[in-house]
């Protein structure tokens, strides 16, 4: 194991072979009755090594996204309506759940939100951090629970060996989370999926947090996909970034680009209402209104009820993502011109 | 724990105090002279009727013979003698252990089949199976348990005759499975729709996901990840109800003429011998609390963030 390192640059903006390709992903929720489609048309790549940031507010879809990546979405309610998740050239999708379930945990893993709830209460930590070992590789008892203090060590838990036994309430806040990503990351997995992984924690945990899966996913060199709604958890991590808006992609583009010259109207207004220590900005502007029922969609454009730039042609026809730049891409029918414009947001370096 | 377990047994002493008090001034407050009524209609002579009640300390104000039979029981674990002079330990000896065969029947048909049950349904929600559950056990709910009694033994003992329709001849388990089955049809059903809904409930639960994405095999999530967490309340109530079970069997044990505790109080009552019925019930809360305090402490097995401080 090497030591810690940032990463400097990223491995890439997705041109070597994607680790993980999700295409066309498309789930619907039968809500009685009604379909409510949840996500639309999702795409991405994940390189080894990458990080890939997925950003969009609550209901945007993203966490679904995620689930039927991992094939842990409850089916019914939910659907999976189309497209495909490539793990290293294996389709997912549609794999009997005996086959699918070796993936999980194993080559492919995922953090959850909140670890106090996503930790089970009543199951010792050292016991759920074996079972991975015990459940995936038949490991002994044993030998499971010193490779658990291994993970915890890891993971930086103070005296791993004696707090075996603590249940998760028995821990903070930040160690909780810690344990959460010790149990994702005990078989190596290819591709980490962590769902909203600081939202629960307090800012200067949120950091170490932030450090802690920036160093492993080094260390393992494994691509991980950073589901979030705050920019600012983002900036310091991610390579490239994927706008999620009702369910669809509103913009993809790497992070420093997205940051300096956004393209979609959207992702302008998420930038405008971040604070920033670097710039006076007076009043924070939100984004206004709320984001569209996924049960009734707008026609056209989603964002368009809401876009200051909204004109006819917005309602008529759903716009496509176009290439504003290389591997910078908006679903906008006025992209370029925002990428070229009228961008309020400065270059954030 | 253990000053949990002492805190809750000091708890435990005003409320055996309490319900005991009120059996006794229930039992004693009865109109008509119990002497009196071992004779029937016949004169008892004033002096007979004068030493008998001395000698029960019927003469005493209510409280002071309680407080003279609580002394009997706890400085000698004396439970009294019955009128007709027999030791009433002497004649609940040979039907404890009826009524504790019978109790532990019936709670071993609730646990392994209103478990069973409401895994099956809970498992299964809004389907038939979890239809038929739900219905099953609502009309056992709401029919009275002397109805259930006499159905069951009508139909399974003497028109298809497969159970032993009534009396202990077969001994345990045999004679015991009609009449467990009877007084366990209640509890049965509350188990099946606990574990149902609890179940239910926690297989939606953000570790049950979690336990799924750890790649974990369907049986292991649901009954390590799911089905542990949703017996505690299922523990709970099938504790409390060992407690009922014991002492709640006076109407089975008639319907299935078991010679058990229950039979005893209920012919005591008929029969106005108020040391008996005061005798049974009193064990039978001692046992109510003791069964009570050790579900409390098992609790703590199950589910550790309950803390006993």
């Amino acid at each position: 194991m090497t030591a810690a390192t940032k990463n400097p640059t990223g491995p890439g903006d997705g041109d070597a072979t994607p680790l993980l390709e999700v295409s066309d992903l498309r789930v619907a929720f039968s809500v009685r009755g009604r379909e409510v489609r949840a996500v639309n048309g999702l795409s991405y790549t994940l390189a080894a090594g990458e990080t890939l940031a997925i950003l969009g507010e609550s209901g945007s879809g993203k966490s679904v996204a995620a689930q039927a990546v991992m094939g842990i979405l409850d089916t019914p309610p939910a659907r999976i309506t189309g497209g495909s998740v490539k793990l290293d050239g294996t389709e997912l999708l549609g794999l009997p759940d005996k086959e699918r379930r070796r993936f999980r945990g194993d080559r492919i893993a995922m953090v959850f939100q909140d670890a106090l709830t996503a930790l089970n209460p009543v199951i010792p930590v050292g016991a759920q951090l074996a079972e991975m070992y015990r459940a995936h590789r038949g490991t002994g008892r044993k030998e499971a629970r010193a490779k658990a203090v291994e993970l915890m060590e890891r993971v930086a838990i103070p005296s791993a060996a004696t707090r075996l036994g603590d249940y998760p309430h028995q821990f903070s806040g930040g160690q909780r989370q810690r344990i959460m990503i010790a149990m994702a990351l005990a078989l190596e997995p290819d591709v980490l999926i962590a769902d909203e992984p600081t939202t629960a924690l307090d800012v200067t945990v949120q950091a170490q947090i932030m450090r802690l899966l920036a160093r492993l996913r080094d260390e393992l060199g494994m691509g991980l996909v950073l589901i979030t709604h705050d920019l600012g958890v983002v900036a310091g991590i991610a390579d490239r970034t994927v706008v999620m808006y009702a369910g669809t992609v509103a913009e993809r583009a790497s992070a420093r680009e997205l940051y300096a010259r956004p393209a979609h109207p959207y992702t302008l207004g998420l930038l405008a209402s971040v604070p920033r220590l670097d710039q006076d900005a007076g009043r924070l502007e939100p984004v206004r209104g709320a984001p569209p029922d996924p049960a009734a969609l707008p026609s056209g454009c989603p964002f368009r009820p809401r876009c200051p730039r909204a004109e006819a042609v917005c309602a008529e026809q759903e716009p496509p993502l176009v290439a504003v730049a290389p591997g910078h891409e908006a679903a906008c029918h006025f992209a370029a011109e925002v990428y070229a414009g009228e961008t309020e947001v400065e270059h954030a370096g | 724990m253990w000053r949990y377990a002492l805190r809750r047994l000091l708890q435990a002493v005003p409320v055996f105090i309490g319900t005991t008090l009120l059996i006794y001034l229930l039992v004693f407050a009865l109109p008509g002279d119990p002497i009196q009524a071992m004779a029937g209609d016949k004169p008892v002579p004033d002096s007979v009727l004068h030493t008998l009640r001395e000698r029960y300390n019927l003469n005493d104000p209510l409280l002071e013979q309680y407080g003279k039979y609580m002394w009997g029981l706890l400085a000698h674990g004396d439970l009294g003698e019955n009128y007709d002079g027999q030791k009433v330990s002497a004649m609940l000896t040979g039907r404890w252990q009826v009524t504790a065969k019978l109790a532990v029947t019936a709670w071993a048909f609730e646990l392994v089949f209103g478990i069973a049950l409401g895994v099956w349904a809970g498992l299964r929600r809004g389907k038939l199976a979890d239809t038929l559950v739900l219905g099953g056990t609502t009309l056992l709910i709401a029919v009275p348990v002397f109805v259930v009694g006499y159905t069951a033994q009508i139909l399974l003992g003497v028109k298809w005759p497969i159970f032993p329709s009534a009396g202990v001849d077969d001994g345990w388990p045999y004679s015991y499975l009609l009449p467990g089955m009877v007084l366990g049809s209640f509890g049965l059903s509350y188990v099946a729709r606990l574990t149902r809904t609890s179940l239910a409930e926690n297989l939606r639960a953000d570790y049950v996901r979690t336990a799924r994405a750890k790649g974990l095999s369907r049986t292991r999530v649901v009954v390590r990840h799911g089905l542990r967490n949703s017996l505690i309340p299922v523990v709970t109530y099938l504790g409390v109800d060992f407690g009922s079970l014991m002492g709640g069997a006076i109407v089975t044990e008639g319907i299935f003429n078991l010679p058990g505790v229950g039979q005893q109080v209920f012919q005591s009552i008929q029969l106005k011998e108020g040391p008996v019925v005061v005798g049974a019930v009193t064990l039978l809360v001692l046992i109510f609390i003791l069964v009570n305090l050790v579900v409390d402490l098992l609790y703590g097995l199950l589910d550790p963030r309950i803390r006993y401080d």
